[in-house]
C-alpha cells in the first residue's frame, strides 16, 4: 500500500481548563451551557488544558474528568500544557498531548480587570474606564460590570461577562455576558455600535434599526433576541 | 528644556511631512531654536519638501550608528537662522532605527533646540512607533473624511499606551488636532467630515484647520514650507496652528456656514 497513511487535518475543539473543572459550580453551569446549545455540544471533542494545575497525575483523574464531561454530551479526546507525569498519566487514560498555545492565537492580550475584585462592601466590583477607548484597543472586564464615562471609537471592543455601561457615544464593539450570562445588558447613552452581544447573540451596525441610532438605549437579550429599548 | 513633538497620523498621504516643515518654520519664525526630523527612513521626502535636498551629505542614520557627527548630518535652512533640517536615509529601511540611538541622538539635540520635531512615517510599525516613542507632545494630523479619522484614534491610542510617557508612566503626550486639506465646500455639500465631527470622535483639543488650498501643492513643489507664503490661507491657518501651539488664543479661521454634515447624514440625524 502507497502513500501516507496518517495525514494532517485541522479541527476546531473546545477546551476546558483543569482548575475550572474542579470546581463545585463548574457541572450546574456546564449543563446549563449545553442547554441552551443542545446540538453544538452534542459529542462534541473537548481538550483539557492542564496549565497551572497541580494535580492530574494520576491516570484515574482522567478517566473521572472523562466521565464528568461525558455526562453533558462531551468527549474528552486530549490534554495540553501539560507536565510530562501529567502526559504520561493522561495516556495510560488513552488521551492525547497537544501542543500547547493553540488556545490563544497570537494576538495581543486585552487590557483585563483585576479577576474577581471585591470592593470593601462584598460587592462584586465594576470596571471603570475614564479615558476614550480608541481604535484598536481591547477591554475586558473579567467577572465584573465594564462601566466607560467616555465615548468608544469604531475600532475598539468592549467587553464584560457582566453588564457595560458606555456613558458617552459607542462606535466600536461591544459584548456583554461575554461568558454566557444571557441577563446581562448593555447600556449607552449613544447607540452608534458596529456590533453588540450579549452571551454570544448579536446584531451588527447594519441589523441595527436605524430609528435607534444615536439615541440612548438599552439593549436586553429576550427569548433568544437581542432587543433594543429607549432609554 | 527643549521639547519633542511628533506629526503622527496612522494613514499615510494626509500632509505629515507638509505639516511637520510648516510647523517646524512656524516656530522657528517666531524665534525658536527649531530642527526637522525625517524618520521616514527609506522613504525620504522632508529634504524636498523644505528645498534641500540637494545639501545632503550625512542623514539621520549615520549619525545614529556613529558613522558621522550631528554637525555634520544638520543642514541649516536658508530662510530662517534658527531652523534646521535632519534628513533621513533614502537607501536603508525602518529597522536602522535602533531605539537607543534614537534616544542618544534626541538628547543631544535637546541641548541645542528648544523644538525637535519629528516627522514620522505612516502606519503604525516600528517607524511610526519609534518615530512617537519619546514625544513630549504629538500633532495628530488628519483628513475630514472617515478611514483618516480612524487611522487618527488608534495612533492616539498607541500614544496613551506604546510611549516612553505612558510606559514610565509619566504624565501622558500631550495630543493635538491638525486637520488638513479641509474643504469648506466639500464639507457643506456633504462629502467631507466637518470639523465638529471629527471633533467629536477624537475627543482632543484642535490646534488647527488647514484649507485644502493649491498653495500648499506649490509649497512642496518649490521646496518651501507654506508658512513663508504669507499671502495663503493655508499658510495663515498654519501660523495660527503654531501660535495656539505655544499658548496664544486665537479664532478658527475658514469654518464659516457649515450645514448639515456627510457624518451626520450617514448616521440619519439631522
Amino acid at each position: 500500500m502507497a502513500g501516507n497513511l496518517v495525514q494532517g487535518a485541522v479541527f476546531t475543539v473546545m477546551v476546558v481548563r483543569a482548575e475550572n473543572l474542579r470546581e463545585p459550580t463548574f457541572e450546574p453551569e456546564l449543563a446549563q451551557q449545553v442547554r441552551r446549545s443542545p446540538r453544538f455540544f452534542l459529542n462534541a471533542p473537548v481538550v483539557l488544558d492542564l496549565r497551572g494545575a497541580a494535580e492530574f497525575t494520576r491516570e484515574a483523574e482522567f478517566v473521572e474528568a472523562r466521565e464528568v464531561l461525558r455526562r453533558h454530551t462531551l468527549t474528552l479526546i486530549g490534554i495540553q500544557n501539560a507536565q510530562s507525569a501529567q502526559v504520561d498519566a493522561a495516556a495510560g487514560a488513552g488521551l492525547a498531548s497537544f501542543a500547547p498555545n493553540a488556545t490563544q492565537p497570537n494576538r495581543p492580550r486585552p487590557i483585563e480587570a483585576a479577576p474577581g475584585a471585591a470592593s470593601a462592601s462584598g460587592a462584586v466590583k465594576s470596571r471603570l474606564v475614564t479615558e476614550p477607548v480608541r481604535s484598536g484597543t481591547q477591554i475586558y472586564a473579567r467577572g465584573a460590570d465594564l462601566v466607560i464615562i467616555a465615548p468608544v471609537s469604531p475600532g475598539a471592543e468592549i467587553m464584560a461577562d457582566g453588564n457595560i455601561h458606555v456613558y458617552g457615544a459607542l462606535r466600536g464593539r461591544a459584548l456583554a455576558g461575554a461568558n454566557g450570562d444571557v441577563d446581562a445588558r448593555i447600556f449607552c447613552s449613544r447607540l452608534e455600535a458596529e456590533l453588540v452581544s450579549i452571551a454570544g447573540h448579536y446584531l451588527v451596525s447594519d441589523q441595527l434599526p436605524p430609528e435607534q441610532r444615536g439615541l440612548s438605549v438599552q439593549i436586553a437579550l429576550v427569548n433568544d433576541r437581542l432587543t433594543i429599548e429607549r432609554n | 528644556m527643549a521639547k519633542v513633538i511628533v506629526l503622527t497620523s496612522g494613514k499615510g498621504g494626509v500632509g505629515k511631512t507638509t505639516s511637520a516643515a510648516a510647523i517646524a518654520a512656524g516656530l522657528a519664525l517666531r524665534g525658536n531654536r527649531t530642527v526637522v526630523i525625517d524618520f521616514d527612513v527609506g522613504l525620504r521626502n522632508l529634504d524636498l519638501i523644505m528645498g534641500c535636498e540637494r545639501r545632503v551629505v550625512f542623514d539621520f542614520i549615520n549619525v545614529i550608528n556613529g558613522d558621522a557627527k550631528l554637525n555634520q548630518a544638520l543642514i541649516k535652512d536658508k530662510r530662517s537662522d534658527n531652523l534646521y533640517i535632519f534628513p533621513t536615509s533614502q537607501t536603508r529601511d525602518k529597522d536602522a532605527l535602533k531605539r537607543d540611538g534614537v534616544e542618544r541622538v534626541l538628547d543631544e539635540l535637546k541641548d541645542n533646540f528648544d523644538y525637535i520635531v519629528c516627522d514620522s512615517p505612516a502606519g503604525i510599525e516600528h517607524g511610526a512607533i519609534t518615530a512617537l516613542y519619546f514625544a513630549d507632545s504629538a500633532i495628530i494630523t488628519t483628513n475630514p473624511e472617515v478611514s483618516s479619522v480612524r487611522d487618527s484614534d488608534r495612533i492616539i491610542g498607541i500614544l496613551a499606551s506604546k510611549s516612553k510617557r505612558a510606559e514610565h508612566n509619566m504624565e501622558p503626550v500631550d495630543v493635538h488636532l491638525l486637520l488638513t486639506r479641509y474643504s469648506l465646500e466639500r464639507v457643506k455639500k456633504g462629502e467631507m467630515l466637518s470639523v465638529e465631527d471629527v471633533k467629536e470622535i477624537l475627543s482632543i483639543p484642535l490646534l488647527g484647520v488647514i484649507p485644502e488650498s493649491e498653495s500648499v501643492l506649490r509649497a512642496s513643489n518649490t521646496g518651501t514650507p507654506v508658512v513663508f507664503d504669507q499671502e495663503s490661507p493655508a499658510g495663515r491657518a498654519y501660523h495660527d496652528a503654531v501660535a495656539r501651539f505655544l499658548g496664544e488664543q486665537r479664532e478658527m479661521r475658514f469654518l464659516k456656514s457649515e450645514r448639515r454634515s456627510f457624518f451626520r447624514a450617514l448616521l440619519g440625524r439631522a
